[in-house]
């Protein structure tokens, strides 16, 4: 081990990390002001308990050592997990590393079931998730399961993070259902600059997931830099040339989507490519989503932010991709495609159909069990007002007009005039 | 004519709009407002502060219209913004003693005809 490499990882952890309180600007300016605080709080949330379900169980399901399928008990509650080295770096910290993977995963499923799904169903359904989905493909994909036997690409979680997270969002999409006004009135972003500032610290943040899947402090980790870089910006070139020569406008909220597909298209090859390559990929992998998106919203497909526009079409185009474009030159062994290797593309299709299957049935088994011994979402009424009140009892935009202070003793709130209210004329809480 | 004013609840303000432009009553103005109608107030909490909000975000919608489309446009907005719980609204007819529209200074039953603008 050396001190270069513990640095950058412990970095990467760091930025990794602040993906998930991105992804809630990201979402939550998406969503209508009403459920601004509910929204940011699907992802926000995933600090809290997946973390915990991770360093209990998660990372020992996903690394220790076990069969094909899945890791062991060996390293539950983090036990035998210390500062030996485990690669490049201290064992400790690799967990980590992997435990803010294993975060913004199931956070980004909340995006197909914003402004409806009930709170504390929701925090039961990603901790389990995170568990019984996540944590077998991670073990497939990075901790010596089948895939990688199979010689499935996935540098940095193109299959094991987007495809699984987008093929849940479908699912619990379906099984959630619309939201009641979806296709009835339209439905708008409340703030474009939170969308906008959401976007740009996830890239910042991506610096790391791809950067830091690497998991050293050298060229490797240097050329999947470059190629975070150079991808999305392809993507948003490539979809500001689109919107134009459609005859339209270049629009914010479609310039920030842009850069979160290009990221996501660039995931699984970030390692492995050449940075031309992830220039073409940038640029090739906005059309899927670019129209998936025109027509999803056309549908009566409810995925309220586009998880399976953008994370499932992108993820899948980029994981196809890798087995185009790898070429061990750059990656220092696997080849696709262009490096003589038609195979890998077959390869790489397969494992997304696999990841896509499996997330998608055990998310639909999970939801429905879930639904018999709590509500999935709660009436008509509760979406009127808005999650924010029903879920949380606070609103994100409040002035404090005519709220009344509750004094601790008060427990009946009855209203006379020797009842000590204090009326908040306009100050905020 | 009359001056209607009609509270409504936000969420409700989309159906309530709907039904009246199908209607071709097109000419109104609305307004956040905040108020109170019975409703039971929600409780919120920020840190130890715990607070009953006694006021509820509702929409205040203003439609001078002549003479027949006053019994249309309250039935539309009785139908359109109605829930059957505490909160649904108001609508207040009130009595108007000129009307004028500014563009082209017509006044009472000229000034309230709906027009389309012209592209």
């Amino acid at each position: 081990m050396n001190n270069a490499d513990i640095a950058w990882m412990l970095v990467s952890t760091a930025l990794v990390l602040l993906m998930t309180p991105a992804l809630a600007f990201f979402y939550g300016g998406l969503v209508r002001s009403k459920n601004a605080l509910n929204t940011m709080m699907m992802s926000f949330v995933a600090l809290g308990p997946v973390a915990v379900v991770w360093a209990l169980l998660g990372y020992s399901l996903a690394f220790a050592p076990g069969n094909p399928v899945i890791g062991s008990l060996a390293f539950a509650g983090l036990r035998g997990v210390g500062l030996e080295a485990r690669g490049a770096i201290p064992h400790l910290l690799f967990t980590c590393f992997q435990g803010t993977f294993a975060i913004i995963t199931p956070a980004l499923i909340s995006g197909a079931v914003v402004e409806r799904m009930r709170f504390n169903t929701y925090l039961v359904f990603i901790a389990l998730w995170v568990l019984v989905v996540y944590a077998p493909v991670a073990h497939w994909v990075w901790g010596g399961g089948f895939l990688a036997s199979m010689g499935a690409l996935d540098f940095a979680g193109g299959a094991v993070v987007h495809v699984n997270a987008a093929s849940a969002a479908l699912v619990a999409a379906l099984v959630v259902g619309p939201r009641k006004d979806y296709g009835r009135h339209a439905i708008l972003p409340h703030n474009v600059p939170f969308v906008m500032l959401g976007a740009g610290l996830l890239w910042f943040g991506w610096f790391g997931f791809n950067a830091g899947s690497a998991l050293s402090a050298g060229t490797t980790a240097s050329l999947a830099f470059a190629n975070t870089l150079l991808a999305p910006a392809a993507t948003l070139t490539t979809w500001t040339l689109i919107d134009l020569l459609r005859g339209g406008r270049v629009t914010a909220v479609g310039a920030a989507t842009a850069i979160v597909v290009g990221l996501v298209v660039v995931t699984p090859a970030a390692g492995y490519i050449s940075p031309a390559s992830a220039l073409a990929m940038g640029a090739i992998g906005a059309f899927p989503s670019y129209f998936a998106l025109i027509y999803r919203a056309k549908t009566k497909l409810d995925d309220s932010l586009d998880v399976v526009a953008a994370h499932g079409l992108g993820g899948a185009t980029g994981a196809i991709l890798t087995g185009v474009f790898a070429e061990a030159a750059w990656s220092g062994g696997a080849n696709g495609l262009i490096g003589g290797n038609p195979g890998q593309v077959l390869t790489q299709i397969a494992s997304v159909m696999i990841v896509l299957a499996y997330s998608g049935g055990m998310t639909f088994a999970l939801l429905k069990v879930l639904a018999i011994v709590m509500p999935l979402r709660l009436g008509d009424r509760h979406e009127g007002l808005g999650l924010d009140v029903t879920d949380h009892g606070e609103e994100a935009y409040t002035h404090g007009d005519g709220a009344i202070l509750v004094k601790p003793k008060e427990s009946s709130m009855a209203l006379s005039a020797v009842d000590a209210v204090a009326v908040h004329g306009g100050g905020r809480l | 004519m009359k001056l209607i004013v009609a509270i409504v609840r936000p969420e409700k303000l989309s159906d309530v709009l709907e039904a009246l432009f199908h209607a071709d009553v097109r000419g109104l103005t609305i307004s956040r407002v905040q108020g109170h109608g019975g409703e039971i107030e929600h409780v919120e909490n920020y840190r130890g502060t715990s607070v009953k909000m006694a006021l509820a975000e509702k929409v205040r919608i203003e439609i001078g219209v002549s003479n027949h489309f006053v019994q249309p446009t309250i039935d539309i907005i009785l139908s359109a913004a109605r829930t059957g719980e505490v909160g649904d609204g108001k609508i207040m007819v009130l009595p108007i003693e000129k009307i004028y529209r500014i563009r082209t200074g017509e006044s009472d039953q000229d000034a309230v005809t709906p027009v389309v603008a012209e592209t």
